[in-house]
């Protein structure tokens, strides 16, 4: 009778806390789960689940109602707003994609065609673009991966990345190639240049985050929540927090905050 | 109470009997679970792509929906062939040595030596080939060697099957008869005659399953190539006139292809993928029953004789 009476309590307190489902991008999911659990110490009664399965995957998520509120490390693409056009996009952070290459290289900065260029295959030589004459190996991510998927969009276009490429299936894996590779060039998100490599200036304008900031470098893409219709509730509270000061400050830690 | 002791003695064995039983049928189980599963993950890339063009296209590009396996199974041959040409003369030598040449206090220092090789994780292996070897290899002035590519990962991967096929070897060539040794040596055979032209033949059943193991394990393997292979879908070319230079070409594994992709992937790109295993399922299948084929003929060939 006594655990009967237990349990049912323990039944009520649970169906009062209100959860706060989260799923997509891979990206994201460590931040969101790092300012979820912020908000869970400030705001008793709501539980933030996180997930991964990537950007596409939490687009959907969100517009089939399977999740509170999607994550996506690139910009919803058209076709997605066409199919959720009562989708609403919060944009919590920017990540610079870098441009890097082994550190020996002596080119310091490259045009967005430039760019192009060399990940299609159609610049094959570094004193193409100024360098010393040495072939250029191209090290890329593997297909799927959304920091490939944003440097694509971003800077290839249509043109595809070229069948060449040396693919690796991690930041920390391209850091390594192209660090003990030399003429080799590859992609990188900003949090993963060190002095191992060397990081071009892109259109004139060297890859920091005051150069993000100000609009000058190109090459970058947002992270995204996203809601069916305007949110409300704990996910109205959720996103406001981390729009907050607060959440910003954790945002900093790895990324380029929104405000 | 003789008689209930008996019974007690009876339940005991049926019990182990049963739970015996359980074991070998869960292992059975899980095997079929396992390539039920793939199956019927792999089904609609199948339905969707026809499983002649999956095999036969070359293009695999999930994004521009082409999901061509040819590549890969070229990569995953050439590597294992690579690898074999390589891993093979290394562990029969070593396992000649170690159970016919080498004195006893040697052979008990070589031996635990050659086992530990097969207790590294195959990711260490990985690292040593891409922080080491690859650097090594791009040393080989041809233009478009990056050091990447099925060389390096042959000479990983020769490493990694070299403890499975010399302690098989070596065994197989200890169960031969010491009177066949004694034998050829009394009829005026040199040693080393007697080890190529009596001790090998006598034991090439044995050795032939060695190299076998090594090829089972060489398709399978995935972390160790993904890291030092490229992972490049193209098909493998040789770079100059040279026919051997093709090995210095980049290349991706059947193994490699699920592991770089399978975190993200979604729908038909993800069933291409088990599609992908499940080819490679059936290869070493393939490679296995024929392999068991020649054993059986290789056996059968010298009772005749």
């Amino acid at each position: 009778m006594k655990k009967a009476f237990v349990s049912l309590l323990v039944l009520a307190a649970l169906s009062l806390a209100t959860e706060v489902t989260i799923a997509g991008s891979t990206t994201v999911q460590p931040l969101a789960e790092t300012l979820g659990e912020a908000f869970e110490a400030s705001h008793s009664g709501v539980t933030i689940t996180v997930s991964g399965g990537g950007s596409s995957v939490g687009v959907k998520s969100a517009a089939e109602g399977t999740v509170n509120i999607g994550m996506a490390s690139r910009e919803i693409k058209a076709s997605e707003i066409a199919e959720y056009p009562t989708m609403v996009v919060h944009t919590i952070a920017r990540d610079g994609i870098a441009i890097v290459a082994h550190p020996e290289c002596t080119v310091t900065g490259l045009s967005m065609d430039q760019v192009r260029g060399i990940f299609d295959g159609s610049i094959s030589n570094w004193s193409q673009v100024g360098g010393a004459s040495m072939p250029i190996t191209v090290v890329a991510r593997e297909e799927g991966s959304g920091t490939r998927a944003a440097f694509e969009e971003i800077v290839m276009g249509e043109a595809l990345i070229t069948d060449m490429a040396i693919l690796q299936p991690s930041n920390g894996a391209v850091r390594t190639t192209i660090n003990t590779t030399p003429g080799t060039v590859g992609f990188l998100g900003f949090g993963y240049i060190d002095s191992s490599i060397k990081a071009f200036a892109v259109g004139g304008s060297t890859p920091t985050a005051t150069h993000v900031n100000d609009g000058s470098y190109p090459v970058v893409r947002p992270l995204n929540l996203v809601t069916m219709g305007q949110p409300s509730g704990a996910v109205a509270q959720f996103i406001d927090f981390v729009l907050s000061a607060e959440g910003q400050a954790i945002v900093a830690e790895d990324y380029i905050p929104v405000r | 109470m003789p008689h209930g002791r008996s019974t007690v003695k009876n339940r005991v064995e049926n019990t182990m009997k049963t739970v015996l039983m359980i074991s070998a049928l869960s292992s059975v189980a899980i095997v079929f679970l396992i390539g039920f599963f793939t199956l019927k993950e792999s089904i609609p890339a199948f339905r969707g792509i026809g499983p002649l063009n999956m095999l036969t296209e070359k293009v695999w590009r999930p994004g521009q929906d082409s999901y061509g396996i040819l590549a890969m199974i070229a990569g995953s041959g050439l590597v294992t062939l690579g690898s074999v040409l390589i891993g093979v003369p290394l562990a029969l030598g070593c396992a000649v040595f170690l159970a016919e040449v080498a004195p006893k206090w040697m052979a008990e220092i070589v031996r635990p030596s050659v086992e530990l090789l097969a207790g590294i994780p195959s990711v260490v292996y990985g690292l040593f080939g891409m922080v080491v070897l690859v650097p090594l290899v791009r040393g080989i002035e041809v233009p478009g060697n990056t050091g990447f590519g099925l060389l390096s990962a042959s000479v990983v991967l020769a490493v990694m099957i070299l403890p499975t096929i010399a302690s098989v070897a070596e065994s197989a060539l200890r169960s031969v008869p010491r009177s066949y040794y004694n034998g050829s040596l009394a009829l005026g055979a040199t040693r080393w005659e007697t080890i190529w032209r009596v001790n090998i033949p006598a034991a090439r059943s044995g050795i032939l399953s060695a190299v076998v193991l090594g090829l089972g394990r060489a398709l399978g393997e995935t972390i160790a190539m993904i890291m030092v292979i490229g992972n490049s879908v193209i098909m493998p070319k040789a770079l100059t006139g040279n026919p051997l230079s093709i090995f210095l070409s980049r290349a991706r594994t059947l193994t490699g292809n699920i592991a770089v992709e399978i975190s993200y992937a979604t729908g038909v790109h993800e069933s291409a993928l088990f599609a992908t295993g499940v080819v490679l399922f059936l290869l070493i299948m393939i490679v296995n029953t024929s392999a068991r084929g020649l054993l059986k003929a290789s056996i059968e060939g010298g009772r005749r004789k």
